[in-house]
């Protein structure tokens, strides 16, 4: 196909994180060379120190806000990019550094760094859509590169992307797996967890570990409960909403509910 | 032959009913145990078959037992049902390219060439199974709106039924007039026997079932054979696991759309969507359309959907059923009443498949009766 004049120029910004989204997006291997044919990869890290000065039609951004540098920088990026897409649970929820949301991080400095006057952290790790406008969120920790593709083709050409929202369930039961809670007891996510990876763990005999967030209304208390009567204990409950989305909001409220009971037994 | 009259085919002779099925071109799809649950996968010998197997259910409960014979279908219905074969989770409807030079950025639909269509032979359909295909035949083929892939599939599918000799925790096929036994829409019906010698007594429903029932080696059923498979299915309807009361249920489910107990479910629902994916009736879609990068080649998928995302009734603004009460409140009453209006019949064939397989075991016989007893005290309320 003869080539547009001037393709669309996409970015991809690295904030906290551990860059395993954006090597989803090199790991796209056979549409790589299409992807680089149909878009200006204008700044890239993980794939090139060249960087090509804005504005930009997409800005993939993983990573969440964890300094005050930061927290200016997503700024510019949000004014010089058309459109904004946070990729990966540290840019849509604050990844697993937003542990630390739950502790006084001036303690855990201290402890980690030989001089911690030097650190400029903030108190918490927060998503990008906390402060700036975000167009899309791709979820999962690394995201799916077939949602990658599916988002990026969707967006050159203007039309709806199909990344449902609902649980893993949906993605086991129309791949005829066997739900390994009911057939097995095997304590998973999946229930309350959004769909994307393909039902990857379940599909391995392992519960999901709710890589993609929360679905659309999870309901994690009637979860808890049948995890509860799978003889799961109330700290690992607790464990399994702590980990890359343990700030998403309906995983922040179940975990404290289980922070709370656990501390009453004790 | 005579139509309906029943014959005896020795259990050690069943190999020559899957070959007969094979030698006639179908492709011969059964029950196999995979990842601790028995299925319906593709079978080529007896012993794919799960010989010596049972299960046990409950609400969101599922596990295979050994049983003390050699029983070649002496367990109820698994996750799997054969709406996966006929009605696909995941089905292309057309693919489209678009045409650059001259059309200027027209897409015209791909004139495929038709690949070889699967002629299914199903192998142990259960009686509340063949209901199942029954309503969606109603759904799916009937003359005003037809869907083709499905019609084809269907009228091409050879259904050897197995008659229900127990009945599982989670089931109430008799509540609902569709088993244990089979009473139409099959080409051969088989009952399991395992008292004295292993056999089956079989009785063709169609004419192309007795063709193959005349190339297997077979007897005529004794009067005591014949009583004797009679008095299992009657032992089976006597000792179902659940029940579910239908008199008056329509009107009952129409009567309790503000009821409060929809909220008392909603808050262990958790909307997953299981129940209707595993249901044999649930025939819901979604359309995908989808680009590659270039946007000159689309696709057109349908894919299962449900009732119980947002995105189901998605309307311009929103989505209309946006609690899981809404969602629940849609699924049951559209199974077990509106669907009544729209098809003459019930949407629920009892097959206790949304019991088992609900994470968190919500039982709609359970819930049915908490409505009604609710409604009933309400009434007697001073």
């Amino acid at each position: 196909m003869p080539k547009p004049a001037k393709r669309p120029k996409l970015a991809v910004w690295k904030f906290a994180s551990c860059d395993g989204c954006q090597l989803s997006l090199l790991d796209c291997e056979d549409e790589l060379l299409a992807i680089a044919g149909a878009v200006e990869i204008a700044n890239f890290p993980e794939a090139s120190r060249a960087v090509v000065g804005g504005p930009y039609a997409l800005s993939l951004v993983e990573g969440s806000i964890t300094t005050p540098h930061d927290a200016e920088r997503i700024h510019a990026i949000r004014r010089s990019s058309r459109m904004l897409v946070t990729i990966g649970a540290c840019a849509t929820a604050g990844g697993i550094q937003a542990l630390r949301n739950f502790k006084n991080v001036r303690e855990m400095t201290a402890i980690v760094y030989a001089h911690p006057e030097y650190i400029a952290t903030l108190n918490k790790s927060t998503p990008i859509k906390d402060h700036v406008a975000v167009d899309f969120e791709l979820r999962g920790c690394p995201v799916n590169k077939f949602q990658l593709v599916e988002l990026i083709s969707a967006l050159l050409h203007g039309r709806k992307p199909n990344i449902p929202a609902f649980s893993v369930c949906m993605e086991c039961k129309r791949r005829g797996a066997i739900c390994i809670m009911t057939a097995r007891g095997i304590p998973c996510m999946g229930p309350v967890t959004q769909a994307g990876c393909g039902a990857l763990c379940p599909g391995y005999e392992r519960g999901c570990f709710g890589c993609f967030g929360p679905k659309e209304t999870p309901n994690s208390h009637s979860l808890s409960t049948i995890w509860s009567g799978l003889g799961v204990g109330e700290q690992d409950i607790l464990r399994a909403y702590r980990t890359f989305n343990a700030n998403a909001e309906p995983f922040r409220k179940e975990a404290e509910s289980h922070e709370r009971e656990h501390h009453q037994d004790h | 032959m005579e139509a309906g009259e029943q014959f005896i085919l020795e259990a050690a002779r069943l190999g020559e009913l899957l070959s007969a099925l094979a030698h006639q071109g179908y492709e011969v799809i059964g029950p196999s145990i995979r990842d601790g649950a028995i299925v319906y996968e593709p079978v080529h010998t007896v012993d794919d078959l799960p010989r010596g197997w049972t299960d046990e259910q409950g609400p969101g409960y599922y596990r295979l037992r050994r049983r003390d014979d050699d029983a070649l279908f002496g367990f109820n219905v698994g996750p799997h049902s054969w709406k996966k074969f006929l009605y696909p989770a995941s089905h292309r409807l057309f693919t489209a390219t678009c045409q650059q030079n001259g059309t200027q950025g027209a897409f015209r639909i791909v004139e495929e060439v038709p690949s070889r269509q699967p002629r299914y032979a199903f192998l142990g359909v259960r009686a509340c199974e063949l209901h199942a295909i029954a309503i969606l035949d109603k759904v799916l083929a009937s003359p005003n709106y037809t869907d083709p892939d499905y019609k084809r599939l269907r009228e091409s599918t050879f259904l050897v039924a197995v008659n229900c000799t127990q009945a599982g925790a989670t089931c109430f096929c008799a509540s609902m007039g569709t088993g244990p036994g089979a009473d139409s829409g099959y080409d051969l019906v088989l009952t399991e026997l395992l008292e004295g010698s292993h056999r089956f007594v079989v009785r063709a429903g169609s004419s192309r079932g007795a063709d193959v029932l005349a190339a297997l080696t077979t007897r005529v059923a004794s009067a005591e054979e014949r009583e004797l498979a009679s008095s299992q299915l009657d032992h089976a309807a006597a000792h179902m696991g659940r029940q579910l009361d239908t008199g008056g249920l329509q009107a009952l489910l129409y009567r309790s759309y503000d009821h409060p107990h929809w909220e008392a479910i909603a808050q262990r629902c958790l909307s997953c969507a299981n129940c209707t994916l595993v249901c044999p009736t649930c025939f819901c879609t979604t359309i995908e359309d989808v680009t590659d990068l270039s946007g000159d080649h689309a696709e057109r998928w349908r894919r299962w959907d449900s009732c119980f995302t947002t995105a189901f009734s998605y309307l311009h603004g929103g989505s209309v059923r946006s609690s899981t009460k809404a969602r629940y409140r849609q699924w049951m009453v559209h199974k077990l009443a509106a669907w009544i209006d729209q098809f003459d019949e019930s949407g629920c064939v009892g097959c206790g498949r949304c019991i088992a397989w609900c994470p968190a075991g919500i039982d709609i016989t359970a819930e049915a009766r908490a409505l009604r007893e609710a409604q009933a005290a309400g009434a007697h309320a001073p």
